[in-house]
């Protein structure tokens, strides 16, 4: 998913400098993962015949299988190799993210997941204009989620440009480019063709992937240490350079300086994106729309409980990964390859198997690989919730005002869709490739948090909310958090570096600075602000229709006329 | 005044759902659901932000050795874990025996099944 993936550009300094065996291993092994998952892809695309099928995978696939495609969803490369890299180089403070990430998914499981998929039937919009004005609701929720969609995208796409320079030594513009068209094309394929039966089968063969290759390395790494945890963490502690510190709070985030207002600023920073991890997965939409693949409300409960279960243990596995990097790798030779640690997860593999030998070569192969599987298996979900809304809400129920009858109407909008989505950022990646990953990631975050769940929390549990609630709770979430971004240190005035003079903003140069917002991640004000304007919003509208939350209050606890799966 | 929504189906537009809001069986079975997730958030989500708050305005507390190399800040971040899947699990079974019958019973009336 993310964190740092690009904090630096000097990634190019590739791994591959020292053996390039790897390199012929690395893309068979991804040669292998694209074949197969286009024959998948060939297979769905024969059994999809309705709407329900294309949108919503036909609704039955199982709680487990969902619950493996949620997690092939969630866990991306940046959060393989970026968590594991920030805590090779930071230590604890690495392991902040993994917590946040893995409580939000209680948010999601308690107050969202059943609730939604009783109510609706292919986007969150469903749900959220579920009692009201459809054109105004069903307008805003999908212009919020294509724009959290399409930045989510663009972090995963310039990601995988660096993914490439970085395991693959290639580092020619050119080359970044081709890989980023390159993995554009794959993601418009699997979801033009496979829809979402096939997508969801690309995520759960991902995930599966993901997972036996972290805990592989996580049994080896912890074997090592005669399987002492304590052993492993003394380890880290000692190659880190930072001795006892690197296993506390305080090396990345909440830094203490001798400037108290600084070191204020630094800790509310840090409790900004804590808020914004624990609240923006349940308002991200590609992870919403998951609910809708399974038959029934209990099954869309299992599914969580399954990806729970995965997501915990990954992070899990993580931490042995990022002690592991720190204490087998090195801090020097992990920032040699790239300064912000993406590089750590595939050097650890290599160390593991011992570098400069086959097995060396195999692993950082098999790793790199994994790697690439995953980002695809994330595009291609972002792209699928993009393009459904686009083709569900904005075209079929706001354009045509529900008059798109037949099903092969609905399906065929939502395949342009997903050409025109994957089209758009496609052109938007390849210059977006000087941008901080963390930075695309940190505003589809705080806009999922701000924008999204507010006014999914009002829509199932407020009997007052209405339309103006609604639409002024969206608008307002969104614009919030992207304006404080636009005047954080992010785009301008952010720290300086002493030795190259720039500073570590979106405008390099440090002369160019209009930021008067001082933390990096907007949510402890956006999404209080997405939560008032909801609230301001609905009170002074008078607007209540009755009938219609009586009958989604029913359907959304009881389950009745819900969505049924579609039988073959 | 509203726009025909699309997710109406025609035989949802004939149950009075008025009418089943209104019964003490759904009054129970909300009761059943809200009583459980309101408290269970505001729980988790306080511990949650106490070790944020910890992490960040703590950190001498933090510090303190318990096992080997563990301090505090490492075993409160793995309780975070421990307590994640120890809720997922409390609610699944409080669902499964609670919240379930009742609403799958309230389901049946409403479609009409004998």
């Amino acid at each position: 998913m993310f964190v740092q993936l690009a904090t630096t550009t000097d990634t190019a300094a590739a791994v591959a400098d020292s053996d390039s065996g790897h390199q012929v291993i690395t893309i068979s092994l991804f040669l292998t993962f694209v074949a197969i998952t286009l024959g998948i892809t060939i297979w769905a695309s024969r059994q999809n015949r309705t709407a329900a099928d294309f949108y919503a995978g036909g609704r039955s696939f199982t709680g487990m299988q969902n619950g493996f495609a949620i997690g092939g969803d969630y866990m991306s490369a940046a959060s393989f190799l970026g968590i594991a890299g920030l805590i090779a180089l930071y230590g604890y403070d690495g392991f902040l993210y993994s917590i946040g990430f893995l409580v939000a998914w209680l948010v999601a499981l308690l107050l969202v997941a059943e609730l939604m998929r009783n109510t609706g039937k292919f986007t969150m919009a469903d749900v959220l204009s579920f009692r009201m004005r459809q054109r105004p609701v069903r307008t805003a929720a999908s212009i919020s989620t294509v724009v959290v969609s399409i930045f989510y995208l663009l972090a995963q796409m310039v990601g995988a440009g660096e993914l490439v320079s970085l395991l693959l030594g290639i580092s020619s513009q050119a080359a970044k480019n081709l890989v980023i068209a390159g993995v554009g094309l794959l993601m418009i394929i699997y979801v033009v063709f496979g829809g979402m039966k096939g997508t969801t089968w690309v995520q759960i063969i991902k995930a599966v992937l993901l997972m036996t290759g972290a805990g592989i390395m996580t049994v080896w790494v912890l074997a090592k240490y005669g399987f002492n945890p304590s052993e492993l963490l003394n380890a880290a502690a000692g190659a880190s350079g930072k001795g006892e510190a690197f296993l506390e709070p305080g090396l990345r985030y909440g830094v203490e300086s001798a400037d108290a207002t600084k070191t204020l600023l630094s800790k509310l920073d840090f409790i900004s994106l804590a808020m914004a991890l624990v609240l923006g997965t349940a308002g991200l939409p590609h992870i919403l729309i998951r609910f809708y693949t399974v038959p029934s409300s209990k099954a869309a409960r299992k599914s969580v409980l399954w990806a729970i279960a995965l997501i915990g243990t990954f992070y899990l596995m993580t931490l042995a990964l990022g002690f592991g990097a720190a204490a087998l790798v090195g801090h020097e030779a992990i920032t040699k390859q790239s300064a912000g640690g993406n590089s750590a997860a595939p050097q650890l593999a290599e160390a593991l198997g011992g570098v400069g030998t086959t097995t060396g070569a195999i692993m950082l192969a098999v790793i790199a690989a994994v790697a690439f599987a995953t980002i695809l298996a994330v595009v291609a979900g972002l792209t699928l919730a993009s393009s459904s809304s686009l083709a569900h809400d904005l075209y079929a129920n706001v354009i045509r005002r529900g008059k798109v009858t037949t099903d092969k109407q609905e399906v065929r909008v939502g395949r342009i869709s997903a050409v025109v989505i994957g089209a758009v950022s496609i052109a938007l990646a390849i210059p977006a490739q000087s941008l901080n990953v963390a930075f695309l990631v940190a505003i589809a975050f705080a806009i999922a948090a701000s924008a999204n769940l507010p006014v999914i929390l009002y829509s199932l549990f407020w009997k007052r909310f209405n339309t103006r609630g609604a639409t002024w709770g969206i608008y307002g979430g969104l614009i919030s958090a992207l304006v404080l971004l636009i005047f954080s240190p992010n785009v301008s005035g952010g720290a300086v570096n002493a030795t190259t003079g720039k500073a570590a903003s979106l405008f390099s140069d440090p002369s160019i600075d209009f930021h008067w917002f001082p933390l990096n991640n907007p949510g402890l004000i956006s999404i209080p602000l997405g939560f008032l304007f909801a609230f301001i919003g609905t009170v002074t509208s008078k607007e209540f229709n009755k009938a219609k939350w009586a009958e989604m209050e029913v359907r959304s606890l009881t389950g009745a006329h819900a969505e049924k799966a579609v039988s073959h | 005044m509203a726009e025909p929504p699309s997710t109406a189906q025609s035989p949802a537009e004939t149950v009075n759902w008025e009418e089943v809001q209104d019964s003490p069986d759904f009054a129970h079975l909300r009761h059943a659901l809200r009583s459980f997730i309101f408290p269970v958030t505001v729980a988790f989500l306080v511990w949650y932000f106490t070790y944020v708050l910890c992490a960040a305005f703590a950190r001498d507390f933090m510090n303190i050795k318990v096992i080997g190399e563990f301090n505090i800040g490492l075993i409160f971040g793995l309780l975070q874990f421990v307590t994640t899947f120890l809720i997922a699990l409390f609610y699944a079974r409080h669902m499964n025996s609670k919240f379930d019958p009742e609403a799958d019973k309230l389901r049946d009336e409403i479609e009409g099944v004998a």
